[in-house]
């Protein structure tokens, strides 16, 4: 390795020296990088990041299955660097709404594969005996979890960098990167204090410093510096008869937010319960100025006071040793984004540039290996979707809007987080002209990347009377089940099914591609055929080289050598960027984002054709538009273009306009419906209860790197003459018998041992009658992926993919959910829809 | 017996100081603040004292009103009560300080110290005047000795050592006293962290210090931050092939072998 020296020229060029720079370096050194250099302006092996003040602890038991799996997978990576000690960790409950949450907790660790348990207060103190057991009224054990030495970590992975590279690590500490080279839209130099450096590619791994790097490149990568306070009281001399940095499992007091991890003969004692502390990243002060370190500026005594109090009553012994004293009290800076993910991938406006930034010692070797895997061969083992840096893409940079969700975020770390919760800060940033007529509607109004969508209408709860008796059994009694939702949804679907209802704005992405290569390009990266009439539509997943989903969208053939590409709001960010690298440098491709300057409206229902039809200019019989085309139309004064498709399985249309005549397109049809008695409705009913009664996948639920096409049913198209890309994985899926298959599944009793009824929300592990976990011959195990109520088929329906052995119809299995165990039938294997199957509603 | 420990409020600084525009100030927009090491002692003997000698140990401090967390730290240390002369955040100098902290000292009376033993640091961390200390004993008539890294109570007198070169001087002051103690006289202890809470619900007793005119002031024209020491080390080697420069080092530049 050659130490403190700057190449003239690299390969890759990683900007920071934390525990995520030296992970990326290391495995893109396995995967065949030869030639990178890591420079940080920080000295080694403590540059001053967050790296240097972190408690150092791995629980990795989360509700997200990605961010479980990347540090389970980091825990993996710390043992093999002998750098783990496998201390367990224990989350306590002063709360019943806590124990609740721990029981999902485990519920969590069973879908994701990792060892857990509830514990009682007893055995909370058998295992951690100075905890005050008066307190608490139940614990939730890790035993996998542990801590790591990152510092140590990352000299490991250096060293072994350099190994792989037979010499060609290049590491430059005390290096301070000053400005990024762009020319043509391509990262060409990292300039520095110490000189140029020319590289094809550049990651930005700098911590909290990576909005500075980034801004110098003309890209943003939102994160603001946060501070989380932490305090080291010792010596304690309970400790004094333990060897080694700890024999106890780390404790989470969660319902005051804080943790205390022995240290040695110290006691760690951090928070998140203080008031979000944000800084400004330019008042960081430099190595030189800064009296411990850059991201360890002094305790905000005032912030830490009633945490003082609340760890004084969970470890009073500890605490009250009187040779014991606050030895080391910082507010330590760590990143904070808008929600609480990780920002990876590649920042689509410069090429070669990429981010790896706000992460945390827990993933960061796991994600320096996913990154690598996406920068080397284009799509990483554990799927990285949910932490792509472009789900802010053109909407969500702004200094305003991070500090607004970062602070929201930072009470969110420790919290009960219901997962359909909503951000409240910085909402109304995206409206649809229809905004004010929905909020005049009383719309309750949920956001998707920025987008305000109503999820249903207050104005409609008069269909709860109408729809009684098909509702009776699909009320959710208890209060978590019905949190952030409304039984209205559930009647407004069935007044679409049964009349006509105006759906929208969905905030699609909307693509435009138009040139003369247009249609070998595009061929290339969807499964479907694209060469088909102008006019026709193509419903076609979108894969990466293993076969695996990048994104599943519609594909819209406007002229010859024009083509529309809408795809989900959240994904729109990350296909921009999938779409947009992938255009050949020699082709003659360009294209045009018209996410925001078109809006969308759905009619659907029975009574959809004769009320759209009442006022175009056009003829909108079954054999003048048939189903799955698109046409131009003119709605009233609109010049408009309407797909006809449905995600929810009736007639109709989607209707696109543009975003200054939206709101005319509201009124017209509106009034026009008055007389086809027309709803508005949510998308309650356009994301999940349609949806799920049709068996369609939804991207980042169904339909993920982890699961192939055939696994996922979506093999329709078959296997196209012309290339695509993850053709042959497509291909080699289609032959094979599948390992799982995605199935619907229907709740059979929401009270099985009698009480109240309950109803699953989703990533609820499945069971077999044994109570086991469903586990596919990869190793991959059952969990449901979507899960909501189909009240035209009057049960409470899932999605889960189970191994093949299962994924019969007929099948009764069990879902966990709280704790307890509930039987369920699989409904359907395969994609074929449960309500409507021959689609006969659509095509009507 | 009382002890009182007088502490300053100054900039926690790294290596590299930052002045402001107008070189007056250090720039602390973004620092903590701090006492110097030798007030720390200061305020450890005052609390070692007074427990040993059934008093009362007080910290006392002449700052804008964010000194008040100087004076917490005083607390969670466990001093027993804190005053705060509050001034308006501008910069006071030696002579004012020192007279109106003398008046603070004698209390009521305006002559009688109201305590035994005034323990300062030594110097101050920012400014080192080294005058507050001996400006506070002249104005109140009290023996005073700087320098002092030892120090012990004798009956009535307080016997007090500081190094010199080769050796150690020792004083005995009759009570009441003041002394200028410098780092290394006891280990300061670590608040815990109960103290540290109750010290935040303790009161603080707030004056108005009277700013003295004294003839013949003082004018600080500016402030110069010092040569920043470049701390980059310079890498040998790596491994046995290091070896010989590390010795050429030792043996050549450093002559220690």
């Amino acid at each position: 390795m050659s130490s403190n020296t700057l190449p003239a020229e690299a390969k890759t060029v990683i900007i920071g020296g934390g525990i995520v720079g030296n992970s990326l370096a290391y495995h893109l050194a396995r995967m065949g990088r030869e030639d990178i250099a890591i420079v940080d302006k920080g000295p080694l092996p403590d540059p001053g990041g967050s790296t240097g003040h972190a408690s150092n602890f791995l629980m990795p038991v989360e509700h997200s299955k990605e961010m479980t799996h990347l540090t389970q997978r980091s825990i993996e990576q710390y043992k093999d660097m002998d750098t783990f000690n496998n201390s367990g960790g224990i989350e306590v409950a002063r709360t019943d709404d806590r124990v609740e949450e721990l029981k999902r907790r485990v519920q969590s660790a069973k879908a994701w594969g990792e060892p857990a348990e509830l514990l009682t207060p007893e055995e909370v103190e058998d295992l951690v005996p100075y905890v005050n057991t008066d307190l608490i009224k139940a614990g939730f054990y890790s035993t996998g979890a542990g801590t790591c030495d990152p510092l140590r970590a990352g000299e490991v992975m250096r060293a072994r960098a350099d190994e792989y590279t037979n010499g060609g690590l290049h590491v430059s500490p005390n290096t301070e990167v000053l400005d990024l080279h762009v020319e043509n839209g391509s990262i060409q130099a990292v300039e520095t204090d110490r000189g140029t450096v020319t590289a094809d590619e550049v990651v930005i791994a700098a911590g909290l410093w990576s909005p500075k790097i980034a801004e110098m490149a003309g890209v943003d990568i939102p994160l603001t510096p946060a501070v989380h306070q932490m305090v080291s009281v010792g010596p304690i001399s309970f400790f004094e008869d333990y060897e080694g940095e700890i024999s106890f499992p780390v404790v989470r007091d969660m319902d005051t937010q804080m943790y205390e991890r022995q240290h040695g003969n110290d006691l760690e004692v951090g928070s998140y319960q203080h008031r979000p502390i944000l800084w400004d990243v330019e008042d960081i002060p430099s190595i030189d100025e800064a009296p411990l370190s850059p991201t360890q500026p002094p305790l905000t005594d005032d912030a830490f006071e009633q945490s003082m109090a609340d760890a004084l009553e969970i470890v009073p012994e500890l605490l009250d040793d009187p040779e014991a004293g606050i030895r080391h009290e910082i507010d330590g800076l760590l990143s904070q984004t808008p929600d609480g993910g990780p920002l990876l991938g590649p920042l689509q406006d410069v090429d070669g540039l990429w981010s790896c930034a706000a992460v945390w010692i827990k993933e960061a070797p796991a994600i320096g290996e996913a990154v690598a895997q996406w920068m080397t061969r284009g799509w990483s083992d554990i799927d990285l979707h949910g932490a792509d840096v472009n789900r802010f893409y053109e909407y969500g940079n702004s200094r305003s809007f991070v500090k607004d969700r970062a602070s929201e975020g930072f009470q969110k770390i420790y919290d009960i987080v219901h997962p359909a919760e909503q951000y409240q800060s910085a909402r109304e940033l995206r409206t649809s002209p229809f905004y004010e007529k929905q909020a005049d509607l009383d719309a309750e109004f949920y956001e998707a990347a920025g987008w305000e969508r109503p999820q249903w209408y207050e104005s409609n709860s008069d269909l709860l009377d109408r729809y009684e008796d098909e509702l009776a059994e699909l009320q959710r009694p208890n209060e978590w089940d019905s949190r952030w939702w409304s039984p209205i949804i559930l009647a407004e679907h069935l007044h679409t099914r049964e009349h006509v209802s105006m759906i929208g704005d969905m905030g699609f992405s909307i693509f435009d591609f138009r040139g003369s290569d247009v249609v070998d390009y595009l061929e290339r990266m969807a499964v479907g055929r694209v060469d088909v009439d102008v006019g026709k539509t193509v419903y076609t997943p979108i894969l990466a080289e293993n076969g695996g989903f990048v994104s599943d969208l519609t594909i819209a053939r406007l002229g010859p050598e024009h083509y529309r590409v809408i795809t989900g709001s959240a994904a729109g960010g990350s296909d921009r960027a999938w779409f947009g690298d992938h255009i050949p440098d020699d082709a003659d491709v360009m294209m045009i984002d018209r996410s925001e300057s078109l809006c969308t409206l759905g009619v659907w229902g029975p009574n959809a054709r004769d009320m759209v039809d009442s006022v175009t200019e056009e003829d909108m019989s079954h054999d003048a538009f048939e189903p799955y085309t698109a046409q131009k139309i003119t709605v009233g004064e609109v010049d408009a273009w309407a797909m006809r498709l449905s995600y929810i399985g009736e007639q109709g249309w989607e209707i696109y306009a543009p975003m200054g005549q939206g709101r005319r397109l509201w009124d017209v049809l509106w009034e026009a419906g008055q007389d086809h008695n027309v709803r508005p409705a949510g998308m309650g009913v356009y994301g999940t209860t349609g949806r799920l009664e049709k068996g369609y996948r939804l991207f980042g639920h169904e339909l993920e790197l982890d699961y192939n096409p055939a696994e996922a049913g979506l093999t329709f198209h078959g296997v196209k003459d012309a290339d695509f890309i993850g053709k042959e994985a497509y291909a080699e899926a289609i032959d094979e018998e599948n390992t799982a298959t995605l199935c619907t599944l229907s709740v059979d009793d929401h009270a099985p041992e009698g009480g109240e009824h309950r109803f699953m929300l989703g990533n609820e592990p499945v069971l077999d009658q044994n109570g086991d976990v469903l586990v596919d011959d990869e190793g991959r195990r059952s969990y449901v992926t979507s899960a909501g109520t189909g009240p035209s088929v009057g049960k409470h329906l899932l999605m889960a993919y189970l191994p093949q052995s299962h994924a019969e119809e007929g099948q009764s299995l069990q879902v966990e959910y709280m704790g307890q165990q509930y039987p369920v039938t699989v409904e359907v294997a395969g994609s074929r829809p449960l309500f409507d199957p021959e689609n006969d509603r659509i095509r009507s | 017996m009382d002890t009182v420990a007088c502490i300053k409020r100054v900039p926690d600084t790294g290596a590299k100081l930052t002045l402001t525009d107008d070189e007056q100030h250090i720039d602390t927009s973004h620092l903590g603040f701090t006492i110097s090491p030798h007030e720390e002692c200061a305020i450890e003997e005052a609390i070692q004292v007074a427990d040993d000698h059934d008093g009362t140990a007080t910290v006392l401090s002449l700052g804008p009103a964010d000194a008040e967390e100087q004076l917490r730290t005083g607390l969670a240390m466990t001093a027993d009560e804190a005053t705060l002369l509050e001034t308006d955040g501008k910069e006071w100098r030696p002579r004012e300080t020192a007279a109106a902290l003398a008046d603070a000292l004698s209390g009521d009376s305006g002559t009688d110290p109201e305590f035994d033993l005034c323990l300062f640091g030594n110097e101050s961390a920012d400014v080192a005047n080294h005058q507050v200390g001996v400006r506070v004993a002249e104005r109140l008539d009290l023996p005073f000795v700087a320098g002092v890294t030892g120090l012990t109570i004798d009956d009535g007198t307080v016997v007090v050592e500081r190094d010199v070169t080769g050796g150690t001087e020792v004083y005995e002051l009759d009570l009441p006293a003041a002394v200028g103690v410098k780092e290394g006289l006891n280990q300061p202890r670590y608040a815990s962290m109960r103290a540290k809470m109750q010290a935040r619900k303790q009161s603080i007793e707030r004056q108005d210090p009277v700013a003295s005119e004294f003839e013949g002031r003082i004018e600080k024209v500016r402030l110069e931050a010092p040569e920043s020491t470049e701390g980059a080390a310079e890498v040998l080697g790596e491994g046995p092939d290091a070896v010989p420069a590390v010795v050429d080092l030792l043996r050549d530049d450093l002559e220690v072998i």
